[in-house]
């Protein structure tokens, strides 16, 4: 019957790219769809070329639509024609042919009508979204960015669920709402934070979430502490970086998505377990393999003697564990013995076929050769104590031996020959190099390394609250800790010599503080409960005719302490003012506060740290070290204090979550922070002065959902306005700023107590 | 005063204790002196078997004393009672120690509080009497008497410390979990599983040992290892016994235990 309807007639489209390719797209419709399917599918394409947008649509329409029948039914055919309708009634009549294109990749990526139909939702809600209003109603401009999202809907969705899509989109249209090019720009993956986001809504196992398992991973069992360098997955498509070892730690990605595969008889690996196959695999190799002259060998020898040396290195370590067979097993490819076409270079092939057929005792590949090799692999492994040397043998005589005349064409056939869980070996080869062979009697020196650049740490990412659109910006600013430089420590001394009288008060304070942990005060004549040991002891006693003992009450108090303190001191510019009435600036005043602060938590033997910060725009935050929870109150201390300087502004929710951060691993009952600050939060790069209030009052949520406490002392007489939101009840003003190096240790004090 | 049966202290079956090293030798010459002596090690490593041993060995009755903080010096020394006539007096473990000549163990001794420790003093040195001020006697202590205590300087805080003076009474024994192959042989041996088993679970014990520090307070002992294979032949899989005696009662840590379940996997194929 189908054949007697004339499509083309149907279609009625004079496009020539359309008649040139509409034969190939209505087979393909036909073998897919029933016959009302196909007469829907050639209406709807009549219906779009009729719009008046050119072939594009069209061309569109007929490839992707047939694919997305067959995920969400047939009917989805004409839902596609009237979304498509609505959308060139509105001004975006350039977002319809990225809209139809996006749709091959929403086949591919949605797997039900109803994801489909949320899809069309989230596309309708993005315009709307993102048209801008004049006076709360639609003008009569086209959205800013619609096209440009739906060009990357492809790209993200191959790494995102529909969710995560959603919450991509969503983040971009609320953090640039009065900027249409940044807001292009992200929704182009162009900007640095729209693949922040992207990575952050990524499925699959992310690294970052599993660190401190691998590390323990790599600790518990296999007695190494290799630091790990994750490299991103997302923006090298055409040539996947592949993870190695060097002297800077572990190249791993930073994302591993379940592992299913193509086998059967093996379940799917979790990406948690795919990390560790690969930790497995590099650790072995640091183990086990020495580097070799790579001169002597041809290329091919090289990639040989490399697979033998991994089976080599798997082979020791599954002795030790025989469960890494089965996660090995699962991950590595099974080559098919006869797939290489005719003409293609089978090098990688055939070293596959024995790289399984080493690792899996049942390969069932019957080539003589796979089994002559993994028969003296064997006997080699089995005498014990191999090295990589031994492998040179296999690796070149194995070449040998299966050489063919193809090896050297160019197509080579990659099929099934990547192992994921391998590195690139780049650490088994040294390499011969200009200048080896000259001798130098004295080498030539190098420049001393600067000391300051010693001490820079690779910068801290933290996120940073917008309050305005309700989310976190990722990865926003960037900490940088520093020790803080040193100064001349006698200053400290006469500090402390100058407010003797008032340590000396303290100190009684202190000698007054010793509490926690519940312990049974004994022998009181007047307590909580009867202590009966001692009641029957009297008893005896009085019986005995002896006098007897009227303490026979006990009681209960806690003793022993254990609180974690970090005191997170504000270094911003104001700091070198000198408040009215004084004849002191604030810096000098703090010095003396900390100082006696200081001295009098050492004397309590509580975990203490002191740390300032400053920064210069989101990208700048300065992180000072002046004080260690290890760190004894020392002439170390007391010179980097005395070298303390105000300088630039007062980023305060990074510097907060980055000592919260310190803070969280050490192990205390009670953990508190203590911020000295002068003023509200600002920054140079921030005009709304809401935003850092908002985003410090946020970290003081996060650090409290820790266990953390956080308190506030302030020194700015009109702190009132912004300090209770931000700190909550927490906070002390101080406006008597004179009286501060008494205030402090006496408000510490009552903290703990 | 009541007659105590010292027959019932004695040890008549030998406890299996496998010798690291020469502390057999070293015992019996301290003991040969009648020296206290202090061992020391992690929980779990066989300190107290190795006392046990040393008793049968040695032919000597001992007798245990488990320290907790709320132990009072009466409660070692003994105290009077009242019965129906008036007041009796009780010997406390260690005076019946003294008197009949046992070995007086006090196991984890850092929990008792230290005012307790003191009334072991004049035991532990050429006095080697014991005052009974409550009951105005004092005790010369049997020649056969030997006083041991045993510590775990691993888990209690600055606070809950041996005073020096304390201390410097003993002579002391450091112990410490055996070497792979020993400890393998110990648990085989002990529960009478095959060698090959036995050296999986201490291989999953050293992996949690390399985690002390790292979120672990305390490896996995050999007493945990020693529950696992008795699990193991009990007819349990060994993956849930391993999990059920080795990994959930050292951790409430997740990252942890997830870390040692990955180990029980890779350890058995």
């Amino acid at each position: 019957m189908s054949t007697e309807i004339d499509y083309r007639a149907m279609l009625d489209c004079k496009f020539a790219r359309v008649q040139s390719v509409f034969d190939d797209c209505l087979a393909y419709a036909q073998r897919r769809l029933s016959d009302e399917g196909v007469i829907a599918y050639v209406k709807g394409a009549r219906t779009i070329g009729k719009m008046g947008r050119g072939e594009e649509p069209v061309l569109m329409f007929l490839e992707s639509l047939p694919d997305l029948s067959l995920t969400a039914g047939e009917s989805i055919i004409l839902r596609i024609v009237e979304f498509t309708q609505k959308l060139t009634k509105t001004p975006n009549g350039k977002a319809v042919a990225p809209f139809l294109q996006s749709l091959g990749a929403v086949a591919r990526a949605l797997e039900s009508r109803e994801l489909v139909e949320e899809y069309l939702m989230l596309v309708w809600q993005t315009l709307q979204r993102t048209t801008p209003k004049v006076h709360g109603i639609d003008s009569m401009y086209a959205s800013e960015c619609l096209p440009e999202f739906l060009a990357s809907v492809p790209r993200v969705l191959s790494q995102l669920s529909l969710g995560g899509l959603k919450n991509w989109v969503d983040y971009g249209i609320k953090a640039y709402p009065n900027d249409p090019d940044r807001q292009r720009e992200y929704f182009l993956l162009a900007s640095p934070d729209s693949r922040a986001v992207l990575q952050r809504e990524r499925h699959g196992t992310l690294f970052t979430d599993h660190e401190r398992r691998l590390d323990l991973y790599l600790r518990g069992l296999w007695q190494t502490e290799t630091p790990f360098v994750p490299y991103s997955l997302a923006f090298d498509t055409l040539r996947k970086p592949v993870p190695y070892l060097d002297d800077n730690g572990i190249h791993l990605p930073d994302v591993y998505d379940d592992f299913i595969p193509a086998q059967t008889g093996h379940g799917k690996v979790s990406g948690l377990n795919r990390y560790r196959a690969l930790l497995a695999h590099l650790t072995a190799h640091q183990r086990w393999t020495t580097p070799l002259m790579a001169d002597n060998f041809s290329p091919f020898q090289r990639m040989s003697i490399e697979m033998f040396e991994d089976s080599r290195v798997e082979w020791l370590a599954m002795q030790q564990f025989p469960g890494l067979r089965r996660i090995w097993l699962a991950l590595h490819p099974v080559p098919q013995a006869d797939a290489c076409p005719e003409g293609w270079s089978s090098i990688r092939h055939r070293l596959a076929i024995l790289s399984r057929a080493l690792l899996d005792p049942q390969h069932g590949y019957t080539d003589p050769k796979i089994a002559q090799y993994v028969e003296r692999f064997g006997q080699v492994m089995a005498k014990g104590n191999t090295t990589t040397r031994d492998m040179i043998d296999l690796g070149v005589s194995f070449i040998v031996a299966t050489r063919q005349i193809s090896d050297a064409n160019a197509q080579i056939f990659f099929d099934e020959t990547e192992v994921s869980y391998r590195d690139d070996n780049r650490l088994m080869w040294r390499f011969f190099e200009d200048g080896d062979e000259e001798v130098y009697e004295t080498r030539p020196k190098r420049a001393e390394p600067n000391e300051e650049e010693l001490a820079v740490l690779p910068p801290r990412l933290y996120p940073e609250w917008d309050y305005s659109a309700d989310l976190y910006r990722p990865d926003w600013v960037s900490v940088y800790e520093h020790l803080h430089p040193q100064g001349d420590a006698a200053k400290i001394e006469r500090l402390l010599e100058k407010h003797s009288a008032l340590a000396k008060r303290l100190k009684k304070i202190i000698d007054l503080l010793k509490p926690q942990q519940k312990v049974r005060i004994r022998y009181q004549e007047e307590g909580a409960e009867l202590d009966l040991d001692v009641a029957i002891r009297s008893l005896i006693d009085f019986k005995s005719g002896a006098q007897p003992d009227p303490r026979i009450n006990m009681s209960h108090k806690h003793d022993g302490r254990s609180v974690a303190v970090s005191l997170l001191l504000d270094l911003s510019a104001s700091l070198n003012d000198v408040p009215e009435g004084c004849t002191q600036s604030k810096l000098e005043l703090s010095q003396e506060a900390v100082s006696l602060l200081g001295w009098a938590v050492e004397q309590m033997g509580d975990a203490f740290a002191i740390g300032g910060f400053h920064s210069d725009t989101r990208h700048d935050v300065r992180y000072l070290h002046l004080k260690g929870y290890k760190e004894h109150w020392g002439s170390e201390v007391m010179s980097r204090l005395a070298a303390m300087e105000g300088a630039y502004s007062t980023r305060m929710g990074a510097a907060l979550r980055h000592a919260g951060e310190h803070l969280s691993h050490q192990q205390a009952d009670k953990r508190l922070l203590l911020v000295l600050t002068d003023g509200e939060p600002a920054d140079i790069d921030v005009s709304d002065n809401r935003l850092l209030i908002e985003d410090a009052r946020r970290a003081v949520l996060e650090l409290e959902q820790k266990g953390i406490y956080t308190y506030c002392i302030n020194l700015d007489p009109k702190a009132d306005d912004y300090v209770a939101d931000v700190f909550g009840r927490y906070y002390a003003v101080i406006d008597n700023i004179a009286r501060l190096p008494e205030r402090l240790p006496q408000l510490f004090m009552a903290l703990v107590k | 005063m009541n007659k105590v049966d010292i027959s019932q202290y004695r040890i008549s079956e030998q406890p299996f204790y496998q010798a690291q090293g020469n502390e057999v030798e070293l015992y019996q010459a301290a003991y040969a002196a009648r020296l206290p002596v202090m061992v020391k090690g992690p929980t779990g490593c066989g300190k107290s078997r190795f006392i046990e041993y040393m008793a049968w060995k040695l032919n000597k009755p001992l007798i245990t004393v488990a320290c907790n903080e709320d132990m009072t010096a009466s409660d070692l020394v003994g105290r009077y009672l009242l019965d129906a006539n008036g007041t009796r007096w009780l010997d406390g473990p260690l005076t019946i120690a003294a008197r009949l000549g046992a070995i007086c163990y006090l196991d984890e001794v850092v929990e008792a509080r230290q005012d307790t420790t003191v009334v072991i003093h004049p035991l532990t040195d050429h006095r080697r009497t014991l005052p009974l001020d409550k009951k105005g006697e004092l005790i010369a202590a049997h020649p056969d008497f030997q006083l041991v205590i045993s510590y775990n300087p691993g888990y209690q805080s600055l606070m809950k410390d041996l005073k020096q003076s304390t201390k410097q009474r003993f002579a002391a024994m450091e112990f410490d979990y055996a070497s792979s192959t020993v400890e393998a042989s110990i648990v085989a041996r002990e529960t009478g599983i095959d060698d090959e088993l036995a050296a999986n679970l201490v291989k999953i014990g050293l992996a949690a040992r390399n985690l002390k520090g790292h979120g672990l307070d305390e490896g996995i002992s050999t007493r945990l290892l020693v529950y696992a294979a008795t699990l193991i032949k009990g007819g349990i899989a060994p993956r849930d016994a391993c999990r059920m005696a080795l990994v959930r009662p050292i951790t409430d840590d997740a990252d942890i235990r997830d870390t040692l379940d990955h180990a029980i996997d890779a350890v058995f194929a």
